[in-house]
């Protein structure tokens, strides 16, 4: 479903990405680990086009999708739920749900998926005519996880969603990433530097190393894996 | 008492106008965070193409204010056309570098369009006609207000009304407000960021025109140089208001607009420039942010 092929990206000068090269199925769950600054985000900005590949290919149900805009890459049914969570403070949460919904029109299955998100996460209901500037860290991130849904996405990529949360709430919100790839079969690739929880959810991996994948195999194998152990699980 | 309120509709009207040109500073700061330096020239293009526009009808016979109404109509699509292609050319290429570097691009342009209309009318004054008629119905409050203020009143409030419709109900009003709170984000969710700012330059534009047309027509001359002075009035009401925020240039431009009407009513038109820079400057003491604005710290 998705592919980046030889992905190198830049900021200015700096080279963020070297080799990546992924590939992933339709309702798989798949997650890239690594340490900071080895470019995680950065591989997801630039599958949504926000950081563009400057040599290498990315293709989306077999079409080609580098260098498109952003939004084209949204309409194609790609949502991401950045690091960060970047809720619209401003808006209340209602109003940064329908900001998620921004390409569709069907009004009625709009409102449909927004009982949908209340039934997933019932905090939002209640706070839904609140600054979403205001929401505490683990309301943001059910809120930037129900955004992303509003858009029905088709492949949605989770840049860190555990970051900053107790472990509560982050077993929540994994109980839920697991809900949504099992009921809707959506794609789901997983960022996270917590390699422990993403590779009990996920069924295959990606290690990035300073631009590069430098491994690749199944969760089980990754958990053996010495150095995976060594590097990643704390072990 | 008439006096106060002659005073106090004066400055009214004179916010009026600054409001109209400060909405394009504040709107454009709020999605990209850059001073459109080249602002005012854009309400100066409004302002020289309604003369022209009026110029030309004249020669045909038409009646006042429907050569106002049409070259207020034309003035706004100029200077539309201008504010798109001036984002195009002088910002856009920059969107990724240093902020100082879109910053002189935005001086630059602010030059180069003074200069341009420099070169194709004159650098003398031209009379810009009133075609605004003295209504009946306002005769017995000529001693405080006049047809022209009134007809900046009205039509500004108007803009306003219209303006707060497109932010609050539209699409487009959406996509503006959720890019000037998270560039990426908006990307992220599908929005057209590129677009949301032509739409952000052209609205701004048309604002501008319209106040340019409308002070014209108030103070009967216009030369290449008006843009800048109108233009930094409306700056400093921006800020005031705090920039970025669209009611807090249109509130910061009637505080200007007040305290010069009431600085030159009651001392001297020669304070006027002193008491609305010695405001501004007591303002960002107490709140650094404007009056309406928000905290750096608090803009995520
Ligand atoms: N906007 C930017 N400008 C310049 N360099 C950047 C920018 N964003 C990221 N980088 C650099 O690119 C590299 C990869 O960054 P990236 O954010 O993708 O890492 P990451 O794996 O997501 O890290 P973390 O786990 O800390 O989130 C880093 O060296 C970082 O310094
Ligand atoms: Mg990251």
């Amino acid at each position: 479903m998705l592919k980046l092929k030889n992905v190198q990206t830049f900021y200015g000068n700096i080279q963020a990405l070297k080799s990546v090269t992924i590939e992933i199925a339709e309702g798989e769950i798949v997650t890239l680990i690594g340490a900071n600054g080895a470019g995680k985000t950065t591989t997801l900005m630039a599958v949504c086009g926000v950081v563009p590949p400057r040599s290498g290919e990315i293709s989306f149900m077999g079409d080609p999708i580098t260098g498109m805009e952003p939004d084209k890459i949204v309409s194609l049914g790609i949502c991401q739920v950045p690091e960060g969570r970047r809720i619209f403070p401003y808006l209340s949460v209602a109003e940064n749900l329908d900001m998620g919904a921004f390409l569709r029109n069907d009004k009625m299955e709009i409102k449909k998926d927004i009982e949908y998100v209340f039934d997933l996460f019932p905090i939002l209901a209640e706070r839904r005519h609140q600054a979403g500037g205001t929401l505490s860290g683990g309301e943001q991130q059910m809120l930037a996880i129900s955004r992303a849904l509003m858009a029905k996405p088709r492949l949605l990529l989770l840049d860190e969603p555990s970051l900053g949360l107790a472990p509560l709430i982050i077993k929540k919100i994994f109980e839920i990433i697991g809900k949504i790839n099992a009921e809707n079969n959506t794609t789901i690739f997983l960022v996270e530097q917590n390699a422990n929880l993403a590779l009990k959810v996920a069924a295959r991996g990606y290690v990035i190393e300073n631009g590069r994948i430098t491994l690749t195999d199944s969760s089980k194998n990754l958990l053996a894996n010495e150095e995976v152990k060594k590097a990643y699980l704390g072990l | 008492m008439d006096y106060f309120l002659e005073l106090f509709l004066g400055g009214l009207t004179r916010g009026s106008i600054y409001a109209l040109i400060a909405l394009g500073y504040t709107m454009v700061y709020g999605i990209i965070e850059l001073i459109n330096f080249a602002h005012g020239e854009i309400y100066m293009i409004g302002a020289f193409t309604a003369l022209i526009v009026i110029s030309v009808l004249t020669l045909m016979g038409m009646n006042g204010i429907a050569m106002l109404v049409i070259a207020g109509v034309v003035a706004v699509m100029y200077s539309s056309a201008y504010g798109y292609t001036v984002e195009k050319i002088a910002y856009k290429p920059l969107r990724n570098a240093p902020r100082l570097s879109a910053l002189i691009s935005a001086i630059g342009m602010s030059l180069f369009l003074q200069n341009y209309v420099l070169l194709a009318q004159t650098s003398d004054f031209l009379p810009f006609p009133n075609l605004i008629p003295d209504f009946e119905f306002m005769e017995p409050y000529a001693h405080i207000i006049g047809s022209t203020e009134i007809v900046i009143l009205i039509t500004t409030a108007i803009v306003m009304i219209l303006l707060t419709i497109l932010i609050k109900f539209t699409r487009i009003g959406k996509a503006m407000r959720a890019t000037s709170q998270d560039k990426t984000m908006a990307m992220l969710v599908g929005i057209n960021v590129n677009r949301v700012i032509s739409v952000t330059f052209i609205v701004g534009s048309a604002t501008a025109a319209i106040g340019g047309v409308l002070i014209a027509s108030h103070v009967g001359m216009i030369n290449f140089y008006v843009g800048f002075i109108a233009g930094i009035k409306a700056f400093v009401a921006a800020v005031l208001g705090g920039i970025g925020s669209v009611p807090g240039a249109v509130l910061g431009s009637f505080v200007l607009g007040w305290t010069e009407s009431f600085a030159t009513g009651y001392v001297s038109s020669d304070y006027e420039d002193v008491f609305a820079f010695l405001f501004l400057v007591l303002i960002l003491i107490f709140r650094p942010a404007g009056i309406l604005g928000r905290s750096e710290k608090n803009k995520v």
